[in-house]
């Protein structure tokens, strides 16, 4: 009771002071959905409705938790698109509507076709939900501040780890969508970088079937190990995986016993429900009280999203969004987001620097880079492309 | 290595030169759940006390008869009594309690509850919640000015102190400073309050009358990389002139002039240092490392390290006072 006299009376004092100042700052941040939800060879992993966007509305909470001794109010604007739909006007409407900032989880081309509408109309896109590289590289834009991981730098969180524990004799098996091909382009690349070496690739034909059948464990025991007989002399089994066809059947089924990597055991991801480290407890005891359920990657990413918008907002004290942009630009910025140091923004392709989390489903097994994996300008510039490799012109 | 030599040859040396007189500090650990006693005449653990879960932010009572340590995932406050040296009561501190001060009297207490975005008020003798505060997203940094009129809390994800009205509980001001502010220290005479930013970097230097922040200061160490330079606990010597402060996973504490803020010396202590405690005649810096279970010694004059204690899990923060 006292509890909640004290909360009226500082509520009702904090109104006054309010009311006396200007008006507040509005800043309206758009969240752009894809479509449809990716199946899952786990039912634990199948994607909640509100994957991603439960992490801004967090933020948002947050950004105007803080808001409220600045005068600044945030609200979400949600857009999920459907089959079929146009990324680009979907963004463009949102545009229309004076949101300066969106954050965007859509794939690639989707991605590029929005920040391409955008282009020249100071609405900029926050990237949280497509890891390729190519969007950082050679089709990097001005109007896209890239969170979430690029394979790349997952790939190097993995490999820097594996190394570490001498495991260097890698056995890739990769699936057979474009999407498993380019995490396995990146997973050859950190072998080369850090010094595995992979002794034999297997493809893993999808051939088409349901994920989930009534008999199917039996046939999945047979199949797997097989597949994996008669294979060099290896350490591990790295899967290449993000189609979620094969990887998860392959733990303790592989014909030699040997640990599972990449798309299932040991997994290279941004964030996990199982991070408990650097405060990060009080952020997942938030995100559970709102969502009653607990925060993924793709969570987390737009989460830093929008709080990097409401960390920038709050520093300029403008909602203009170039000033934020440059701000954000700017080598003032950094992020606090529950990883025991800074994030900053790479400048030549405006990707977040973050730790890679390797996780089992379960714990927190270790967190990249690595020590030992020196750097001249940024130990996380060891995970992904550096900038002497990187083939983005911005501008 | 180097450095146990070196600390275990000075150990020799010092054997002549300590005690620092009865004094008796007590260091929670934050993986164990216990807290270390140190006899500083000794320079050794004489007792490990068993307590809640978690604990961290860790203070004697003003009139010395217990030791407060806020155990977090158990949800409360444990009070120490110095004279048994064991769990007597509890205060009902709200959830997840991490760090809290009292008040000059040592009658109220206020605690930063992470989980909840307030600040608890506690009555320490009627062991009585009396009131709350809301402030900004995972309070954490407690300070109170030295003439008891303001409260300081710094919130971790909102990034500001936030100045707190002792009388009438209300918030008069918000200071922004860099990311994740964690610890808060005014100096003796009130005329200037520090801020540790955590993962921004620096040490903020507020001007606790305009609300403003007047300089930063700011850590270079040859060879270290920036991300590592994590600055928590703050100590100012009586006197104001002397400032240290803990960096945490840069394994060092910063000797700062605190007249002109500029960091005149970097002492190696153990790894991720987290908070400090001065021995009650200011001769001895106590310093916490997380990581490597054990607590530094650093002679206040000399300016050296003279001495490592090792304690439990995780050793988090400390309180010294006189036997």
């Amino acid at each position: 009771m006292i509890r909640l006299l004290v909360g009226v009376v500082f509520g009702l004092s904090a109104l006054v002071t309010t009311a006396l100042a200007a008006d507040p700052v509005e800043i309206g941040i758009g969240y752009l959905r894809r479509a449809g939800v990716k199946p899952t060879l786990s039912m634990v992993e199948q994607p909640a409705e509100n994957d991603g966007v439960a992490g801004a509305r967090l933020a948002i909470d947050d950004n105007n938790t803080t808001g409220k001794f600045l005068n600044q109010h945030f609200t979400l604007e949600e857009f999920r698109l459907k089959d079929g739909d146009d990324a680009a006007k979907a963004a463009a409407a949102l545009a229309d509507r004076n949101i300066a900032f969106i954050i965007a989880d859509l794939p690639a081309d989707s991605l590029l076709k929005a920040a391409d509408a955008l282009r020249g109309r100071g609405t900029v896109l926050f990237n949280a939900g497509a890891i390729d590289d190519r969007l950082r590289e050679e089709d990097c834009r001005t109007n896209v501040i890239h969170v979430a991981p690029t394979r790349s730098m997952l790939a190097d969180g993995l490999a820097q780890y594996l190394v570490w524990k001498q495991w260097k004799r890698w056995m890739l098996v990769v699936g057979s969508h474009d999407e498993d091909r380019l995490f396995a382009e990146a997973l050859r690349r950190s072998a080369t970088r850090f010094g595995a070496k992979i002794v034999q690739e297997r493809v893993f034909d999808d051939t088409g079937g349901a994920r989930r059948t009534d008999s199917g464990v039996t046939l999945i025991q047979r199949q797997m190990p097989v597949f994996t007989q008669q294979a060099p002399v290896y350490d591990i089994l790295v899967a290449a995986d993000e189609s979620e066809v094969f990887a998860s059947y392959l733990p303790y089924r592989t014909w030699d016993p040997r640990p599972v990597a990449g798309s299932a055991g040991l997994v290279p991801k941004s964030w996990d429900p199982a991070q408990d480290q650097w405060g990060a407890v009080q952020m997942q005891n938030r995100f559970l009280k709102l969502n009653s359920r607990r925060m993924t990657a793709l969570d987390m990413q737009a989460w830093t999203a929008a709080r990097m918008i409401g960390e920038a907002v709050s520093r300029v004290n403008s909602s203009d969004s170039k000033t934020v942009l440059d701000f954000l630009k700017g080598p003032d910025f950094s992020i606090a987001a529950f990883k025991g140091q800074r994030l900053t923004l790479r400048a030549w392709n405006l990707q977040l620097r973050q730790p890679i989390l390797l996780v089992d489903g379960r714990m927190v097994v270790s967190v990249s880079p690595q020590e030992g994996f020196l750097h001249q300008v940024s130990e996380l510039d060891t995970l992904g492309v550096d900038q002497p490799e990187t083939k983005c012109k911005l501008h | 290595m180097w450095r146990h030599c070196l600390v275990s040859g000075i150990a020799v040396w010092l054997a002549g030169t300590l005690p620092a007189g009865a004094f008796i500090a007590y260091v929670s650990n934050e993986k164990s759940n216990t807290v270390s006693v140190i006899d500083t005449d000794k320079w050794a653990v004489i007792k490990t006390i068993k307590v809640g879960q978690r604990p961290r932010g860790i203070e004697f009572t003003k009139d010395g008869k217990f030791v407060l340590v806020a155990v977090g995932d158990d949800d409360t406050i444990q009070m120490i009594d110095t004279a048994t040296q064991q769990v007597a009561d509890t205060l009902p501190s709200g959830p997840d309690p991490e760090l809290f001060i009292q008040d000059k009297a040592g009658k109220i207490l206020y605690v930063a509850n992470e989980n909840d975005n307030t600040v608890t008020v506690i009555d320490i003798e009627r062991r009585a919640r009396v009131g709350e505060v809301q402030v900004g997203v995972e309070p954490e940094g407690m300070a109170i000015s030295p003439d008891g009129r303001f409260l300081i809390n710094t919130s971790e994800t909102t990034n500001m102190a936030h100045f707190i009205d002792t009388a009438a509980r209300q918030i008069v001001a918000n200071v922004l400073v860099d990311a994740r502010p964690r610890f808060a220290e005014f100096k003796r005479d009130g005329s200037e309050l520090w801020v540790s930013s955590e993962i921004g970097g620096t040490v903020a230097i507020i001007d606790p009358v305009k609300h403003t922040v007047t300089t930063k200061i700011t850590f270079n160490i040859p060879g270290m990389r920036k991300e590592a330079i994590q600055p928590v606990g703050i100590s100012i010597v009586a006197d104001g002139k002397t400032a240290f402060i803990a960096l945490g996973p840069a394994n060092r504490v910063a000797v700062v002039d605190a007249a002109s803020h500029q960091v005149t010396k970097y002492l190696l202590v153990g790894q991720r240092v987290w908070h400090m405690a001065f021995t009650p005649d200011e001769k001895f810096l106590l310093v916490t490392n997380g990581v490597s279970n054990d607590v530094s010694v650093i002679d206040v004059a000399a300016l050296k390290v003279v001495k490592t204690i090792q304690v439990g899990e995780l050793p988090w923060g400390i309180t010294i006072a006189k036997q």
